[in-house]
């Protein structure tokens, strides 16, 4: 069951990558500290995702006519793994070079693949993804935007919410209904481009409870679009939503989220000489874990480098992927505290409870725990 | 791979039924099913070539070794086959594998063994010796009273038995995981309840898509225990039975949970896989005895832990 993920490494070409990739994310990170680095998938910071462009560390698995790198998923994997794992900024560019670029060579036009992509690859563009809304949240298929044809083009009204980056965002590929009513479900349904910056866009940050404001609600009222804001076909939104989010779901970013506190926890005991045996265990226990996690991850990324769209396992990976993210500043927390008669210095505070508090977050993105247990399920024939 | 794992795959059909299995844990002889594994060949696996032997790394035994739990064999097979990789002269017949840390030892398939390789300062001693019956009923594993060993056979490397009996006991665990995750999928979607197949209740879903999670992980970590030298390093083997053995408890309760009450009973083959987890998990260290000794490593080093783990498995 699920044979398909089985251990692969990482060839040696891709490999070759981390030195150049660790030097340009160390130095990002250098001067950060424990709290805003932990906060990497936030960490908004254009010059830093240029650098990136320019270095040749963005559009990795993109062809290069268009600007990309044509090195596969396995480059994408080092690449990431040494942004996140030093706990570089990486939101610029985040969103549109995991989903938002994949997807428009995917399903765009041509005229929308020598547009978009080149300037994704340089580190240029900031793209949001606009899925959720008041009324649609795991319920995707229920979304209401809708968009109309008009003698130009579309007209947009409606409503986006949690949008992650959207007060950043340059565009938006929406989830929006285009025939049809919400009872229609997966049909009638398209993807479209939005400019951002077009006349009748209004884009409101939410505060969240760590202190940020990461997502936002963006309002359409009335936003007319040209013929070229459709992408892919008229009707097939929901299959390409779907590629979109096996997308999100599989890479090293789905175990790394917590792992600047892990490590930062890793200094404090060893800045204290703590060593003892339930000590010992808790952080043995961590470490086999991501071992395990890690090589997951990079079994997933194999089936990706095949062509394959590995919905079920990337899922399987996620959700054990996001309850280690999650059970790390529970479990890390518990051994701090009980230990009163350690100074726990307040950068490692910081970092512990802005982790703790945004944890919930990490089976919520990109699907929640519940729905990707069913995708596991209905993988394993049940249903 | 495959070329090895089909013929031994065939065999374990052949041989390893449920009733042989059964048969063997009521105290029946072991002699057709240990004949059989004698006579394949593939208790010379790790054998270099130019002792005679195929010659197949820890990677190329993992499958076979998941095969072997996936049938619940009731003999020391992968136990037999480290020993004859271990030992230029290795007797005949089935050896199970202890490390001398203690006074004594339990030790899986010690009712059925003939030998004994008992890992003990710095040496392999071979013990001819029959252990002590548990009195956990139809369990195979038995005590063995390590105090008085005979002289050493071969050097040891420092940990390395322990280390070779984990990556086993994982790849074990990973094989009858997969089964019971096989076994409790079918069984849902043939039980009816409330009209339906159990299958269809979300909380049962969701809980089988954690069991199939847990069973990828334990292979996974019990291929990362497999995919380096012999005997593994530290870190592969602490990372393949940590994750395996925890693994197994979780996998078992909820083959359990959702078979009701069928699968407590002796009659079902659901327990022949759950009582054999929970023996692998406790043998060769638990998740917590292999913690303790990753976590001291690994708080040792002062990089960041995705290049510990990366540069482990290099």
């Amino acid at each position: 069951m699920f044979d398909t993920l089985t251990l692969a490494s990482l060839p040696a070409a891709d490999e070759a990558l981390r030195p150049a990739i660790r030097a340009l994310a160390d130095a990002a990170a250098a001067e950060a500290s424990a709290d805003v680095r932990a906060r990497s998938w936030s960490g908004f910071d254009p010059a830093f995702s240029r650098r990136l462009g320019a270095a040749g560390f963005l559009g990795l698995t993109l062809p290069k006519v268009y600007g990309g790198q044509e090195r596969g998923p396995f480059a994408r994997f080092v690449v990431v793994e040494e942004l996140l794992s030093a706990g570089a900024p990486v939101a610029a560019h985040w969103i549109a070079d995991r989903q938002s670029a994949p997807l428009i060579l995917n399903y765009g036009s041509e005229a929308q693949r020598d547009f978009y992509i080149p300037r994704i690859c340089r580190g240029e563009l900031v793209f949001c993804i606009g899925m959720s809304e008041p009324g649609s949240g795991s319920d995707l298929a229920s979304v209401r935007t809708r968009a109309e044809r008009t003698t130009t083009g579309w007209r947009v009204n409606g409503q986006k919410i949690w949008t992650t980056n959207a007060m950043h965002g340059d565009y938006m590929i929406a989830l929006v209904r285009t025939s049809g009513s919400s009872e229609d479900r997966h049909t009638g349904l398209s993807q479209l481009i939005i400019d951002l910056k077009a006349p009748g866009v209004t884009v409101r940050p939410i505060a969240d409870l760590a202190g940020d404001a990461h997502f936002a609600e963006v309002f359409f009222d009335n936003v007319d679009l040209a013929d070229d804001a459709l992408i892919g076909n008229e009707g097939e939104g929901w299959k390409q939503v779907t590629a979109e989010l096996a997308f999100e779901r599989s890479g090293p970013e789905r175990i790394y989220s917590s792992v600047v506190l892990l490590d930062a926890w890793i200094a404090h005991l060893r800045g204290v000489g703590r060593n003892d045996d339930a000590t010992s265990a808790l952080v043995g226990d961590f470490t086999a874990r991501l071992a395990t996690l890690r090589a997951m991850s990079i079994a997933c990324t194999a089936r990706l480098a095949l062509g394959e769209s590995p919905v079920t396992e990337a899922s399987l990976v996620k959700d054990l992927g996001t309850a280690f993210e999650q059970e790390l500043p529970v479990a890390i927390g518990d051994d701090l505290a009980a230990h009163p008669g350690e100074a726990v210095d307040a950068e490692l505070y910081r970092t512990l409870m802005f982790v703790t508090y945004i944890a919930p977050s990490f089976s919520l993105r990109g699907g929640t725990r519940e729905v990707l247990r069913g995708i596991i399920a209905r993988g394993m024939g049940l249903r | 791979m495959s070329e090895f794992l089909e013929p031994f795959e065939r065999m374990l059909e052949d041989v390893a039924t449920p009733a042989a299995v059964r048969a063997i844990e009521q105290g029946g002889s072991i002699e057709t099913m240990w004949g059989a594994f004698a006579e394949s060949g593939f208790l010379d696996a790790l054998v270099p070539d130019d002792r005679g032997g195929a010659g197949l790394s820890l990677a190329d035994a993992h499958p076979l070794w998941m095969a072997l739990g996936r049938h619940a064999v009731p003999l020391p097979v992968g136990e037999t086959m480290i020993a004859r990789a271990l030992l230029k002269a290795a007797p005949e017949g089935p050896i199970a594998l202890a490390v001398a840390e203690g006074a004594a030892a339990v030790v899986p398939c010690g009712l059925v063994t003939e030998q004994l390789l008992v890992e003990a300062d710095g040496g392999l001693h071979l013990v001819e010796t029959k252990g002590e019956a548990t009195g956990v009923p139809a369990s195979l594993a038995a005590r063995f009273d390590l105090g008085a060993l005979p002289a050493p056979v071969a050097p040891a490397a420092e940990g390395g038995l322990r280390g070779l009996a984990a990556i086993l006991r994982a790849a074990l665990i990973a094989g009858a995981a997969e089964r019971l995750t096989q076994m409790t999928a079918a069984y849902a979607n043939e039980r009816v309840q409330f009209g339906k197949p159990i299958g269809r209740q979300q909380a049962l879903q969701q809980q089988m898509a954690v069991m199939a999670e847990e069973m990828v992980a334990a292979r996974i970590a019990s291929q990362l225990g497999c995919a380096g030298s012999f005997p593994p390093s530290l870190v592969a083997a602490a990372t393949a039975k940590s994750v395996a053995s925890k693994a197994a408890a979780r996998v078992a309760a909820t083959a359990h949970a959702v078979h009701g009450a069928i699968g407590i009973s002796e009659e079902h083959d659901l327990q022949l896989f759950t009582r054999r987890l929970h023996e692998w998990r406790l043998a060769d260290g638990s998740e917590t005895y292999w913690n303790r000794l990753l976590g001291a490593a690994r708080l040792d080093d002062a990089g960041r832990s995705v290049d510990y783990v990366r540069s482990a498995f290099a």
